[in-house]
């Protein structure tokens, strides 16, 4: 019986009047590298946020790493956020670091290591990143590409349980994508920790993991291996899948009929194009 | 017609009052979670870029007070004979007025933008977030350095700021217009007194430094997380600043002076 | 060091302020810490006090000898009740001394005055000045003056 790393039991959620989550049920099982796919504004950074436990779900329960995230103390909180390591899109490294400075910080604060230890330390992530000879540089003075493998470091500081990405693909060239991707697959293998993605880059996102997720509209419409889901048949997940322009995710925004608008203007037509002039 | 006005005006006032709720939560996490003896070097910190480096413009602007001070007091006085009186009249104004005003509203323009700015934009690339994660509480880290910083430091920039000027004053009064040197130091110091005036006006820098270090941490705190939201944070920092320090400075001098 | 510059900065930032306080303090308020029990106090009744106030200068030809403590209205005597603060150093003030309330400068600040006597008693703590002379007010100066003309 595998140990699950994240359980989310009928979770709702709403920002301000919009429902993001309409009673979301999943299991992530520890170990295995998850990723969670859908198109942009479906929340899944919101989803993210919720795991970190940053944000709190408005119905339902949410269980990491065996924690109910509502019931803990923010004391209790802050130790778990020990175990969790995320990786932000932007990198998010503090930008009066350096380099070196950005992968130390989480030593620094929970741990009781001395200097040697954590120069040690932090050299041995940098070096896994291939980034060891940046150490003394600032997050301002290296690539995009770059500044997300030292967050990545950084994530991978006090060897978490549980890593999160938040759409670590996008943005980068082919090869910063690819340097990426390895070191994601890497790192689970080799520290044994869950690995958790998010992003819309559906190739490589089913290229390094185990088990897929695909949100849309706030429910999961699709699950199971990379395999599995090619087979499946559902047009929501066909058309995300394969990257189909228009179908249950429409390509016009609502609007009058075509030939209405282009003869019997209405008022509030001609304002809208008179605007947008 | 009216309704549509009314809705608006509920609107904005219901924003208004979450706005300062957001900011009173904002002040009593920075209060409460105030930086241990292992953030002392964060707040030390902080006085070095709020305060070391206002030193210039502090300096600058105190010494030309002073100077225009001494200069227009001379004219008036000269024309009823009083001239000797022209030290009081400085040191008087800027100890218990400019000083504390002027210097405040440099503060603001300066450092409070410069803090504004720096939260907001750690906000917008999810700097403030990511710490959160590490499990580190950038309340404590980040603003609470900064608010105990810019408290202690307004006051130390007042006091600078009225010495420069009176020093400037004096330049201006005795080596240059000519009044004698005794009794313009010697009718300032009896006309000043450093309880009824002094402290009062180090009482006032010290209300503006916690109201100018508040509303620069809230605005960059509460900001919107576009460039847009941001000019708009540090705009509102210096105007809301500036205009909370003129109120406050009226009703404290009313309080204090028992005018 | 990055850090060891910044807290010398900081030092020195400090330091500079402490000096700025206490040129404010000494040269610019002459504020002096001299402590209660060097001082003896004395009263004195005045008809008119003027514009004297609370901390004005109490003075022996024209040397500051002490301080204004208090100034209040004394229902006994229906007139105002001084409270004066003087230096110890000062100890033999004739019990016929006179209180004056005189104008110092040219802003017009008031001050006491004090005239030494010709008795052999001298005045000790808590003692009343009997002979004073009230401030003068410049309507009841002119009011005189133009009775005494007509």
């Amino acid at each position: 019986m595998t140990r699950n790393s994240i359980v989310f039991d009928n979770v709702s959620y709403n920002f301000g009047k919009k429902e993001i989550f309409k009673k979301l049920s999943f299991e992530v099982p520890a170990g295995q590298t998850v990723g969670i796919m859908g198109p942009s504004g479906t929340g899944k950074t919101t989803l993210l946020r919720l795991i970190g436990g940053q944000i709190q779900p408005d119905n339902g329960t949410i269980l990491v790493e065996g924690k109910d995230l509502k019931k803990i103390k923010r004391t209790e909180l802050f130790e778990l956020r020990k175990c969790l390591g995320m990786l932000f899109q932007s990198g998010a490294l503090f930008s009066d670091l350096t380099v070196f400075e950005n992968v130390a910080f989480p030593l620094k604060e929970h741990t009781k290591l001395n200097g040697e230890m954590i120069r040690y330390l932090v050299l041995i992530k940098l070096n896994s990143v291939g980034l060891r000879g940046a150490a003394h540089l600032f997050p301002r003075e290296l690539s995009g590409g770059m500044q997300r493998r030292v967050a990545l470091a950084r994530a991978m500081a006090l060897d978490p349980k549980l890593i999160m990405y938040d759409e670590p693909f996008t943005g980068l060239d082919p090869i910063a994508l690819g340097v990426i991707s390895n070191l994601i697959k890497d790192v689970g293998s080799v520290y044994e920790c869950t690995n958790v993605i998010v992003s819309h880059d559906i190739e490589e996102t089913a290229r390094i993991s185990n088990l897929l997720y695909v949100l849309s509209e706030g429910e999961i419409i699709g699950q199971g291996s990379p395999q599995d889901l090619k087979k499946d048949d559902s047009p929501r997940l066909k058309q995300f899948l394969n990257g189909l322009p228009d179908g249950p995710v429409p390509f016009h925004y609502p609007a009058p009929e075509y030939m209405d608008s282009l003869i019997g203007m209405k008022n509030t037509e001609r304002a809208i194009i008179k605007r947008g002039d | 017609m009216l309704i549509h006005a009314l809705k608006q005006i509920g609107r904005l006032s219901l924003e208004i009052l979450s706005s300062m709720g957001r900011a009173l939560r904002l002040l009593s996490s920075a209060l409460i979670r105030r930086p241990d003896h292992r953030n002392i070097p964060l707040v030390i910190r902080q006085i070095y870029q709020l305060g070391v480096l206002s030193i210039l413009i502090i300096v600058c602007s105190g010494f030309a007070i002073g100077a225009v001070l001494a200069l227009q007091g001379y004219t008036q006085l000269v024309r009823v004979g009083s001239e000797s009186a022209l030290g009081l009249g400085v040191a008087l104004v800027l100890v218990m007025e400019i000083g504390p005003v002027v210097s405040a509203l440099l503060f603001a323009g300066r450092a409070g933008s410069a803090v504004t700015a720096e939260i907001g934009l750690m906000k917008a690339t999810e700097q403030l977030a990511s710490m959160e994660m590490i499990g580190v509480d950038p309340i404590t880290r980040i603003i609470a350095p900064r608010f105990w910083g810019g408290f202690i430091v307004l006051p130390l920039l007042a006091l600078m700021f009225s010495v420069v000027g009176i020093w400037a004053g004096s330049l201006v009064a005795v080596d240059w217009l000519g009044v004698y040197s005794g009794s313009f130091w010697s009718v300032m110091e009896q006309g000043v007194n450093f309880f009824d005036h002094v402290i009062k006006g180090i009482i006032k820098s010290i209300v503006f430094g916690f109201v100018v270090i508040w509303i620069s941490l809230y605005q960059g705190y509460d900001s919107l997380p576009t460039s847009e939201g941001l000019s708009t944070a540090t705009t509102n920092t210096v105007v809301f600043s500036s205009v909370w320090i003129l109120v406050l400075d009226f009703f404290l001098t009313l309080m204090m002076f028992e005018l | 060091m990055q850090s060891l510059k910044i807290e010398v900065l900081v030092g020195v930032f400090l330091l500079l302020s402490l000096l700025c306080l206490g040129f404010l303090a000494v040269k610019v308020s002459g504020f002096s810490l001299g402590k209660s029990n060097d001082r003896y106090l004395l009263y004195a009744h005045f008809e008119q006090v003027g514009g004297l106030t609370v901390r004005s200068k109490v003075a022996i030809s024209g040397v500051e000898i002490g301080q204004v403590l208090a100034i209040e209205y004394d229902q006994k005597t229906m007139n105002a009740k001084v409270t004066l603060e003087i230096d110890s150093s000062i100890s033999s003030m004739p019990i016929d001394s006179t209180a004056s309330i005189l104008t110092e400068g040219l802003l017009g600040s008031k001050y006491i005055s004090i005239s030494l006597g010709a008795e052999d008693q001298a005045l000790s703590g808590g003692d009343e000045i009997f002979d004073t002379q009230s401030a003068v007010i410049l309507e009841e100066l002119i009011g005189k003056f133009l009775i005494e003309q007509f």
